[in-house]
């Protein structure tokens, strides 16, 4: 990539680039584009850095410890969560509870309301879920007896108002969706929904894993009742996630893990837990994995979510563009609102062999079901092929892409 | 022939292409002559596991020759599956199970070994040695 330009002035796309150390290398002989962004984003210097130095520096148990390391872990450990907490406009940091993932904050909530749901309640989700956002309310339901229900989507991937507005006449207890959909980025109108959802009594939980690389969501505006995600999609590392929830609701719920960390007192007879956001942290946490989160955040604010969310819009429509030009090629999610994620397939080529293709000419892409099977029944497709833009992508890039494509299904065809 | 002299020939036919264009260019051309399954076979029972692309597979005796058929969705799985056929099928299920796997390596498909591999090239001759495993304990 000699010649990285943007026509959006506000960015300086080279510099940006600089901060990545794995973009500057090769794969199979060609110079990696990375456009898995979705599944993972890249991770800046800056956050590498912060991992290292803890481990260089003050590597040790937060909370408890009275000595000089634990008390500066336990110090960067929790600057982060507030960090976060401003991040999301949560309204105080002990709403902010360390995960290790998206997925773990979903189980979370899911295993926690065991005991708030009953035998032939509604919990619902949308037909754009991850599979992260259906089976752990699938086994919820297993275990009360309660009965999952799904808000259906049409054909350019967004999810029918109407019926879910008709389903909220059964009352749901709980109602899980996400704010942009993995496999095709629709933007899910959620504050409406959480504002319906509300007028009904039902909690809501918001997957946030998608949403929280291109935009910087305020729970209290949202007035969401759980947001989770991850920071590995947020240029952070993995392992490590947040989940967010109004106090109200986290005083309500029962601790999740038992443990060291969660506990107030503790005799053989009983233990009384600790105070929030302890009593949902277990064990020793992710430290380093929390502080380079706090980091990573940083990072993303000093370009600026308006700039990362304009600068992304443009490569959406350049590639979107570009990849209609080829023959045969069909683009699966085409929401008005939609985040730089182009999941298509060209003709009857598998996607599967797609991808094979562009691997060996250096380009990341992610095929198959992208964990959405009922995205891909819907459409009656085994898979798609699905490139996802990230900040650091560039026209170039794309550019490359899609000459690479286009050689893929000469050899294809 | 034996599968070891069917290998070599394998890879001899693989040793004229220089660059992995070409040798994927000849792999799916080899898709094209992968002795097909029968529909009636291509059940949910017969899809070897760990592939992202669907493959089937059915083995039955000739004498006492076990002979393979496949088919796959994808056509870089289907060109790796005919490989594998061509060397494994119309033996004795004895040589089946005898037989290594070096030559994947030899021919430059080396990459798709790895267990971690979407395509399942491993769960692919696990499969077709775990019939030979199942005849050979009937013809015991």
């Amino acid at each position: 990539m000699q010649t990285q330009t943007s026509t959006y002035s506000n960015f300086n796309i080279k510099s940006i680039r600089n901060d990545f150390p794995i973009l500057s290398r090769e794969v199979n002989g060609k110079p990696l584009i990375y456009f898995d962004n979705a599944a993972t984003s890249q991770t800046p210097q800056v956050v590498i850095d912060a991992i290292v130095d803890y481990y260089q520096h003050y590597n040790a148990n937060i909370h408890r410890g009275v000595h000089t390391l634990s008390q500066e872990a336990t110090e960067a450990y929790e600057a982060s969560r507030r960090k976060i907490q401003h991040h999301f406009n949560a309204k105080h940091p002990h709403e902010i509870i360390f995960t290790s993932g998206t997925t773990h904050g979903i189980n979370m909530i899911a295993s926690s309301f065991t005991s708030l749901i009953n035998k032939g309640e509604v919990i619902l989700v949308s037909a754009v879920e991850h599979h992260s956002n259906i089976v752990p309310w699938q086994m919820l339901c297993e275990r009360t007896g309660a009965i999952l229900e799904v808000i259906p989507m049409n054909t350019d991937g967004e999810l029918i108002l109407s019926e879910f507005e008709e389903l909220l006449k059964k009352q749901p207890k709980l109602v899980a969706v996400t704010h942009i959909s993995n496999a095709l980025g629709s933007i899910i109108p959620i504050k409406y929904i959480i504002a319906k959802s509300h007028e009904v009594g039902a909690a809501v939980l918001i997957d946030g894993a998608q949403a929280c690389p291109h935009l910087k969501p305020d729970v209290q505006d949202l007035d969401a009742d759980f947001y989770v995600c991850g920071a590995h999609k947020i240029c952070g590392p993995t392992g490590i996630g947040m989940l967010y929830g109004k106090e109200e609701w986290l005083n309500k719920l029962p601790p999740y893990q038992g443990g060291g960390e969660m506990i107030a007192e503790v005799t053989f007879e009983k233990t009384t837990y600790a105070g929030l956001p302890h009593k949902f942290e277990a064990g020793t946490p992710n430290i380093s994995g929390g502080i380079a989160f706090g980091m990573a955040l940083d990072y993303m604010n000093s370009i600026g979510f308006e700039n990362i969310a304009k600068y992304e819009q443009e490569l959406l429509v350049y590639a979107t563009k570009k990849l209609l030009s080829i023959d045969g090629l069909k683009i699966y999610g085409t929401a008005k609102n939609k985040t730089s994620v182009i999941s298509f397939n060209v003709g009857d080529i598998h996607p599967y062999d797609i991808g094979t293709i562009l691997d060996k000419l250096g380009i990341a892409v992610r095929t198959g079901h992208h964990c959405t099977q009922p995205i891909m029944d819907f459409y009656n497709i085994p898979g798609t092929v699905r490139a996802s833009f990230s900040f650091y992508n560039t026209k170039e890039e794309i550019d490359v892409f899609v000459e690479a494509l286009k050689r893929a299904v000469a050899m294809l065809s | 022939m034996t599968i070891e002299s069917i290998q070599n020939e394998i890879i001899d036919e693989f040793s004229m292409f220089d660059d992995w264009m070409q040798r994927y260019e000849y792999m799916i051309e080899l898709g094209k002559s992968l002795p097909l399954i029968q529909e009636k076979y291509k059940t949910d029972d017969n899809i070897i596991k760990g592939c992202q692309s669907k493959v089937w597979v059915h083995a039955e005796m000739n004498d006492d020759k076990l002979v393979f058929t496949a088919d796959s969705d994808a056509i870089i799985t289907k060109g790796i599956i005919a490989i594998l056929i061509r060397a494994f099928s119309n033996h004795h299920p004895s040589e089946i199970i005898d037989a290594n796997t070096n030559f994947i390596d030899e021919i430059g498909l080396k990459e798709h070994l790895s267990p971690t591999r979407a395509n399942g090239l491993v769960s692919m001759i696990k499969q077709l040695k775990l019939y030979a495993i199942a005849y050979q304990t009937q013809i015991n």
